[in-house]
């Protein structure tokens, strides 16, 4: 299945501006469906895992607050070109999705 | 019906449970994600609900926000040994909206998108060796973010 992940990194010197998009639901569990009046279960990103080159830069814990199709940008300094940008996450019930991008 | 094909769907049937069984991620800060007060959240996370209000600290967020589904929000931090970033909306049903955990080389300056269920005050709250700082800001909401 094609990653849902969606990876822009700039490298600016030796510092790079990542930004993300993830496919996902982010459903709150509060939530009710206007057709069968039954609350939504909730479904949302927890975990969200940022690696240069295998070593963990960054984690996100999310809570089902954040939007849904989540919008995520960081910094890492310390970066050069053709390093291995990763991003992965967990959700709720353990499903994951991951993608790489070369930083150039 | 037959008892051994009973027990064999019975069986089967509570294997297919187990393997829904959503997987626990052991880092995930459940409890404070679950805490229904900015308090309490605090508390789980980070053991203490001080936090030094910081000019330092900058929480980047609209006034109004129009729709309450998608409110960009960003923090950032001009401290030194910034070891994560966190974010809370007051009013929100369970005020921990993200954490953020700064690995080596990983700069103070985050952004996201969250829901906001009605008007509120948005903290960023910052943890900078061993102490805790935060900015507020409250954020008008026009149309909210929860159900819908």
């Amino acid at each position: 299945m094609a990653s849902g992940i969606r990876i822009k990194a700039k490298l600016t010197g030796d510092q790079v501006e990542v930004k993300t998009l993830m496919k996902h639901e982010m459903e709150t569990g509060t939530r009710k469906d206007s057709k069968t009046g039954e609350t939504v279960p909730a479904h949302y990103i927890q975990e969200v895992k940022a690696e240069i080159n295998g070593n963990v830069v960054m984690t996100a814990n999310w809570g089902p607050a954040v939007s849904k199709n989540p919008y995520l940008s960081f910094n890492v300094n310390g970066a050069k070109a053709g390093d291995t940008l990763k991003i992965s996450w967990v959700d709720n019930k353990g499903e994951t999705d991951s993608a790489e991008t070369t930083i150039s | 019906m037959n008892l051994t094909r009973r027990l064999f769907v019975r069986g089967a049937a509570a294997v297919v449970a187990l393997m829904a069984l959503p997987r626990v991620l052991l880092a995930w800060p459940a409890k404070a994600f679950e805490a229904k007060s900015t308090s309490d959240a605090m508390d789980a996370l980070y053991g203490g609900t001080e936090a030094t209000e910081s000019s330092a600290v900058v929480l980047g967020a609209p006034d109004i926000a129009e729709n309450g589904a998608v409110v960009p929000i960003s923090v950032s931090c001009s401290l030194d040994k910034v070891e994560s970033i966190s974010i809370i909306v007051d009013k929100n049903p369970s005020p921990l909206a993200a954490s953020f955990d700064l690995g080596p080389g990983a700069v103070a300056d985050v952004s996201t998108r969250l829901k906001m269920g009605k008007t509120s005050n948005v903290i960023a709250v910052v943890k900078a060796d061993g102490q805790l700082y935060s900015a507020q800001k409250e954020v008008k909401v026009t149309i909210g973010g929860c159900g819908g």
